[in-house]
């Protein structure tokens, strides 16, 4: 448990000596909110009604940025060879990789969208609802992020392909990530019904990320 | 005390077992071919004068379906081909199941294709537009996204053994999410588009527009499995010409 | 002082082992055996397949064929759990102090991490714990690698080139450390250009790679 948790902890110390990296996650984040009303028009009706999935779609951008910075300093400077020999497994290594890639590309995201409903006039009851929808979206998105960086790890071009591997599979979590925030008329209750939906797919790709990300990284190395 | 050792030259033990399969499969390629000219034959002439022109139920434009439905059921019958594959290679370690893997995925990215354009031909003068959000499609269009990823990811490897386990990890991993997005595509198309598209494949269609349909779909079958065929034993073929090229090469580098 | 407490016996089997790099076979038919105590050195060109060998032996490269086996071992815990590998990338995170990287290692590998501070003293790097490991020269960086090899309490060490990037005072420190490690039952692989300085040539066997006209 302690090699667990050393695990985590050093992904967040070596996170905190590069401190510029979270925040240009969080400055791109918002970046992208801020670009949208250019391109759609500043109508904050328009805004507003928009709103989930504008920052449901600058979440999942900035989740794929961040996604090879997971595995690559690892594997370029020997770390994921010698993780192999270690005694904690390797999906377990993973694991702890993951929460930690959590708390650093997602949890900035969730705390920055307090500016994002400003620029796009959400009101009160949505904000908190998009909240939500990121706390229970995001786990599955960074676990993808996860399968994808440890699939192309190995790639010295692999950061430009990572992307498109994971996006038709990340539909599923934009789908009900969006309608647990705003469901359209006609669909009562189903906010909640989305919202199970994706808390259950987040919970299935966590599961089976440490496993699908070892083996990659073992298939990888060969 | 010193061991001394040198390479033997036995790669033949490492290409052997593909190279039974290239050989007992030479004398099935040619028969294959002409069963599938045959069923195409019989589809075509059944789609041109068996079926109705058109029916009160799908539109006016019938005989494009013949083509749409079988293309969409290879759409995931080929990733169901890759899917085994690469339980094969994860699991069992066969041999020839990565080389499997690698001759579908450009076939399955092909079909898919063509399942959505003829389905956009078809969708047409019912939607009035050549593209519909509609559930089927949508998913249609994800899932050839899904192969040109596959695709994509084979060809950034250099070492394509190594790129066959990894290529399977993802293809499961595929395989585990499509049922998820095809699930999330219909809920989401249900919300938001409370009219469905017409389906053409009820369980009461009438046995002349249903026969034809069977045959065709067949026809396609066997062209998938023959292509495949095709494709697996050039593969082979070009894994042992690599394999003979490197050889000479690191000869000639220990010569010098 | 750490690492004097007898190491668990292991006895590393190799037969009929085939491998290579790729898809290029580099060796076949590689039959030997490593008793605890004794070290095989690696000898041979470049090229010719010494660190695909090691990495074959330390389960990160899938051999072609035949058999590796670390008899004595736990057969329900993974191979991997024996090997101390110390390779030439350095694993080390420059933004990290010197000690911290080797705290991290050390329990990652079940070793003592009461005793990192020894570690540090053994390979010299005692006075230097808290500096950012960013700072040290690249032979400071392979004494640390050094370091946590023998923290990580292995039986079986896999050796690629241990001597490299290091002065003479550094290789005196490895051929040291590889006879502390051999005292102890440990056994060792190592594939080198130099002769390693170790005190007893009577333990050393030697298998060269290659062609050898």
């Amino acid at each position: 448990m302690t090699a667990f948790l050393a695990v985590i902890g050093r992904d967040l110390r070596l996170a905190a000596k590069n401190e510029g990296e979270v925040l240009t996650l969080v400055l791109f984040f918002v970046s992208v909110g801020v670009i949208v009303p250019f391109a759609i028009g500043p109508d904050s009706e328009t805004l507003r009604r928009l709103a989930p999935a504008i920052v449901w779609i600058a979440a999942f951008l900035s989740m794929l940025l961040g996604l090879d910075r997971l595995f690559r300093p690892d594997f370029e400077d020997g770390t994921l060879t010698l993780f192999r020999h270690a005694r904690l497994p390797l999906p377990a290594i993973v694991g702890g990789k993951l929460i930690a890639h959590w708390l650093l590309t997602a949890l900035p995201l969730v705390l920055a969208t307090p500016i994002l409903a400003l620029l796009l006039s959400a009101d009160l009851e949505t904000f908190w609802r998009v909240v939500l929808s990121l706390l229970l979206g995001t786990p599955g998105l960074a676990a993808l992020g996860a399968i994808g960086a440890g699939i192309t790890v190995t790639l010295r071009r692999g950061g430009l392909i990572a992307p498109v591997l994971i996006t038709p599979l990340a539909i599923p979590i934009l789908i009900f990530g969006v309608a647990t925030i705003a469901p359209p008329a006609g669909a009562a209750g189903s906010a909640s019904a989305a919202g199970l939906f994706l808390a259950a797919i987040s919970l299935l790709l966590c599961a089976i990320t440490p496993f699908a990300c070892a083996l990659a990284i073992t298939a990888g190395e060969d | 005390m010193s061991i001394d050792s040198t390479v033997k030259g036995n790669w033949f033990s490492r290409i052997a077992h593909p190279g039974q399969f290239a050989s007992w499969t030479r004398p099935v390629v040619l028969p294959m071919a002409i069963v599938t000219a045959l069923l195409f034959a019989i589809a075509f002439w059944m789609a041109f004068f068996v079926s109705p022109a058109a029916s009160e139920n799908v539109g006016t434009t019938l005989r494009i379906l013949y083509i749409h439905v079988p293309n969409a059921w290879l759409s995931q019958f080929v990733y169901a081909v890759m899917a085994a594959s690469a339980l094969g290679t994860l699991v069992w370690r066969h041999p020839m199941a990565d080389v499997s893997m690698k001759a579908a995925a450009p076939l399955g990215a092909t079909f898919t294709a063509l399942a959505l354009f003829t389905g956009s031909l078809w969708g047409r003068p019912t939607w009035g537009t050549y593209w519909e959000w509609d559930g089927r499609m949508t998913s249609t269009l994800v899932l050839l996204f899904i192969y040109l990823g596959i695709v994509a990811l084979w060809r950034a490897f250099d070492d394509q053994l190594r790129a066959a386990r990894i290529v399977a990890i993802f293809t499961l991993v595929g395989a585990l999410n499509i049922p998820i997005v095809k699930f999330s595509v219909d809920w989401w198309s249900s919300l938001h588009q409370p009219t469905s598209v017409l389906r053409p494949d009820g369980p009461r269609m009438p046995a002349n527009i249903l026969t034809p349909l069977l045959v065709m779909t067949l026809a396609f079958t066997t062209l998938f499995l023959l292509l495949h065929l095709v494709r697996m034993r050039t593969e082979i073929r070009r894994r042992r010409l690599y394999t003979l090229e490197r050889n000479r090469a690191a000869a000639l580098e220990q010569r010098a | 002082m750490i690492g004097v407490a007898p190491l668990p016996s292991r006895t590393l089997r190799v037969s009929a082992l085939a491998g290579g790099r790729g898809e290029r076979w580099l060796f076949a038919d590689l039959d030997f055996v490593v008793p605890p105590g004794r070290i095989l050195l690696l000898r041979g060109p470049n090229g010719a397949g010494k660190t695909s060998l090691l990495m074959t032996l330390a389960t990160i490269v899938r051999p072609f064929g035949g058999t590796i086996e670390i008899e004595g071992r736990d057969p329900e815990q993974p191979i991997g759990a024996e090997i101390g590998l110390f390779g030439h990338r350095p694993a080390i995170k420059p933004r990290l102090s010197v000690g911290e990287n080797l705290r991290f290692w050390t329990e990652l590998y079940g070793g003592d991490v009461g005793a990192v501070g020894d570690g540090l003293d053994l390979v010299g790097l005692g006075p230097i714990g808290a500096l950012d490991a960013g700072y040290l020269s690249a032979g400071q960086t392979r004494r640390l690698a050094l370091a946590r090899l023998v923290l990580s309490n292995r039986p079986v060490w896999l050796l690629d080139e241990p001597t490299s990037a290091l002065d003479k005072q550094g290789e005196s420190l490895v051929g040291a450390l590889i006879d502390r490690h051999l005292d102890r039952g440990g056994l060792a692989v190592s594939a080198t250009h130099q002769d390693l300085l170790l005190r007893d040539p009577g333990r050393v066997d030697t298998l060269q790679l290659g062609e050898t006209a």
